[in-house]
């Protein structure tokens, strides 16, 4: 009898086994379709009763709750519209969109960095073409746009998002140290930058911070110089297979980084260093220069002994390279918007057309939630630092999106590992152009 | 009613005799077997093969996977000298671990084992280390190796006995020997843990009978304490072996395997194709071959180290 017990309790227990496996994988196959399901049907019961899915990620204030305020607001003012907001971190929504977008359920409105996601995106078919919404009534809400920064959410002259936040990467530099060297003018040309870099050396300063343990931050030298050198043509033609990253502009841009590399230009221990003790350095006033984004100003103040950073700071473009093809203005970054989903009701259009109004974007303008895109609303910009970059970015006549933003993502890491042998000088610029252009052909098909 | 059951019953079963009788207890065996079974070779074997499957195809992660490369994979893992270095700095790390690291494991074990004063407050400071986070360990050292002497522990010290400042991680021939050093902090507690109860295996008996007999200190360490460590000490080498060949976290953490590959190791090797770079074919290739040189180690050590073990004889 006990035996009889026994092999009843065990066969129950495989049985529970199985079942608690099937039960969970059946749950998260059928949860998403019951959560879209009301979606496809509310347009059949009544037309004027529309839902809309938006995903963001700002999971902090005061974004949070602008973001909040603006969709109650819009449902005030529309009760037909209903917004369902999905708040999701950086991460988790990265993996959770993965999942919808492969089951073809797509939000109407979610976050999106452009580039080579977007296109992926586009080409799979999951976004909805929305120029001629852009250029109705003669282009009224296109030309609300820094043109710039709306070509990152395009692809082919087509339009499947737009931005609301576009930030640049400059040189940001210690006034008080560079007046210490004697230095009165902000360099406008590569040779100049490099005098400038001597004469801080002379004056005993370290001329420029560097984390180049995390790779990326030194690629953004070799990619800026690429940029000046070769301009948008050299790039364009690399990233569509019709050029190649051996090109003359891409080596040339490692021969000028170089230059710079041999000056020892960096502070000790920078090929160790992360980004984080790049910003310390800078913000704690250990060196001159450091070649970062429109976080900098928040970032290495965060980083400093005294959390206070960088008294006089400052900010200047990439300087121009004599005889390049790029011009001082144009300016490599990046930065937020929305996407809009292939299933988006024109309700949802008209949703994303009022989040990136003039008036709301002067609100994430004035909370310091982003640097705004649209005209105008550079007036609620009260950081004197962030309103620098807003002005160097609308004087760009050319926006180079990040790199490893605009190819493939895998691009990115064999760029940065390719570039980071210049600066522990195992590899020649030729070899440096070779090794990307090797990556490229396998991935860029 | 009720006893005729019972009758029954008992004829029946010993009717059916014993072979019924082995046969249900197979069954429950297997039965009580099966949930782990299934788990097991749901997460542990399934994921092995597919994992070879996967090393055969050049794969991105985006859908099936249809570029089909055969061995190319490996033959390009052979070709990269990365890969090549990041043996090389396994076995380093392997070599160092087992001629410094371990000795001095056991060494600590012996005095904090024995009749040292305040010996249960040095056995917890020794451990104390392992308890630690690998990431905040990782963290934690990357502050203490920092190049900025007036922000770096080490660096202070150098320069205040006025001695140049040492770019610990950032100087690609010291780099590994820094990192090595905070794989020793971070992992001696353990196998010092280990030799600890070994030694307290050991009867206190054959050491007196030793000592009685005439031993010094030193003789009795080496003809009794060593020997009867035996086991012990074999496995403590397996494991530090085996830890060493897949170190990942801390030096992800510390150097990202850079400068320029100078401390890569074959784990950092397969993140860096599977997961940044998400050439997860690639990636997977690198993890069969992983898999393969830890399996074959522990065959070949299992064979060689069929010593006789003392201590079950007594």
């Amino acid at each position: 009898m006990n035996r009889k017990i026994f092999s009843m309790i065990s066969v129950l227990f495989i049985a529970l086994f199985l079942f608690a496996a099937c039960a969970k994988t059946s749950t998260a196959e059928t949860a998403p379709a019951e959560e879209e399901e009301p979606l496809a049907e509310a347009p059949a019961e009544s037309e004027k009763q529309v839902t809309i899915t938006w995903w963001h990620i700002s999971t902090k204030d005061p974004a949070l709750s602008d973001w909040q305020k603006m969709a109650d607001d819009y449902m005030a003012a529309h009760p037909n519209v209903n917004i369902e907001i999905t708040v999701l971190e950086n991460e988790a929504f990265k993996t959770k969109l993965t999942t919808v977008l492969q089951s073809g359920e797509v939000p109407d409105i979610f976050q999106s960095w452009g580039g080579g996601t977007l296109k992926e995106q586009i080409d799979a078919g999951l976004l909805k073409d929305i120029t001629a919404d852009l250029d109705a009534d003669g282009g009224a809400w296109r030309n609300t746009f820094a043109p710039g920064a709306l070509a990152v959410f395009s692809s082919d002259g087509k339009n499947y998002g737009v931005p609301w936040d576009m930030g640049m990467v400059g040189w940001w530099y210690n006034k008080d140290l560079f007046a210490q060297a004697g230095i009165t003018a902000t360099p406008t040309t590569w040779s100049e930058f490099l005098e400038c870099v001597q004469k801080l050396k002379d004056a005993g300063i370290t001329p420029i911070s560097l984390g180049e343990g995390d790779t990326w931050t030194g690629m953004h030298i070799w990619s800026y110089l690429a940029t000046r050198i070769g301009g948008e043509a050299a790039f364009t033609a690399a990233a569509d297979r019709t050029g190649s990253f051996t090109d003359p502009a891409f080596v040339q841009a490692g021969v000028e980084l170089k230059k710079l590399i041999d000056m020892q230009p960096f502070q000790d221990g920078y090929l160790g260093a992360t980004h984080d003790e790049m910003q310390a350095t800078f913000g704690n006033g250990k060196a001159a220069m450091e070649l970062s984004g429109q976080w900098a100003p928040s970032v290495q103040k965060a980083n400093s002994a005294d959390l206070e950073g960088v008294k006089n700071l400052g900010m200047f473009n990439f300087p121009a390279v004599e005889g390049g093809a790029g011009d001082i203005t144009d300016v490599i970054g990046g930065g937020n918007g929305f996407a809009i989903g292939k299933d988006a009701e024109p309700e949802a259009i008209d949703f994303v057309k009022y989040l990136t109004s003039q008036q709301n974007q002067t609100i994430i303008a004035a909370s310091g939630s982003g640097i705004p895109v649209v005209k105008g609303a550079e007036s609620g910009l009260t950081d004197p630092n962030l309103l620098l970059v807003q002005q160097s970015f609308a004087q760009a006549k050319y926006f180079q999106l990040y790199y490893d933003q605009i190819l493939p993502s895998a691009m990115g890491g064999i760029i940065n590992d390719a570039v980071q042998k210049l600066f522990a000088g195992t590899a020649t610029p030729e070899e440096v152009a070779a090794e990307i252009e090797a990556g490229a052909q396998d991935l860029i098909k | 009613m009720q006893l005729s059951q019972f009758v029954h019953d008992k004829h029946h079963v010993q009717k059916e005799g014993k072979k019924d009788r082995r046969f249900q207890n197979r069954l429950v065996i297997i039965l009580f077997l099966l949930p782990a079974l299934v788990l097991f070779l749901l997460f542990v074997i399934y994921p092995i093969f597919r994992s070879v499957y996967y090393s055969m195809y050049d794969w991105k992660g985006f859908g099936p996977a249809v570029d089909y490369v055969g061995l190319g994979n490996y033959k390009k893992i052979f070709g990269d000298e990365v890969f090549i270095k990041s043996i090389k700095n396994v076995l380093l790390i392997i070599i160092l671990s087992l001629g410094l690291q371990l000795p001095m494991a056991l060494i600590l074990a012996v005095l904090v084992g024995r009749d040292l004063p305040g010996r249960s407050f040095f056995r917890t400071v020794f451990f104390l280390p392992y308890v630690l986070s690998e990431v905040n360990t990782g963290i934690m050292w990357m502050l203490l190796y920092n190049a900025d002497p007036e922000r770096g522990f080490f660096n202070a010290i150098l320069v205040s006995l006025g001695l140049q400042p040492v770019a610990w991680l950032a100087d690609m021939n010291v780099v590994i020997y820094a990192v090595f050093i905070t794989l020793t902090w971070k992992y001696f507690g353990f196998h010092m843990l280990l030799y600890l109860t070994g030694l307290q295996n050991i009867p206190r008996e054959i050491e007196e009978a030793a000592r009685i007999d005439g031993a010094n200190a030193f003789q009795n360490f080496f003809h009794i304490t060593l020997p009867l460590l035996g086991s012990t000490i074999k496995t403590s080498v397996y494991m530090s072996v085996l830890g060493s060949i897949q170190q990942f976290v801390l030096i992800w953490i510390m150097t990202r395997g850079g400068p320029v590959n100078a401390s890569e190791t074959m784990a950092t090797y397969m993140y860096r194709f599977g997961f940044v770079r998400f050439q997860l074919g690639y990636g997977a290739a690198v993890a069969i071959i992983m898999f393969l040189i830890c399996m074959i180690f522990s065959l070949f050590y299992q064979a060689l180290t069929r010593k006789p073990d003392y201590l079950s004889g007594l």
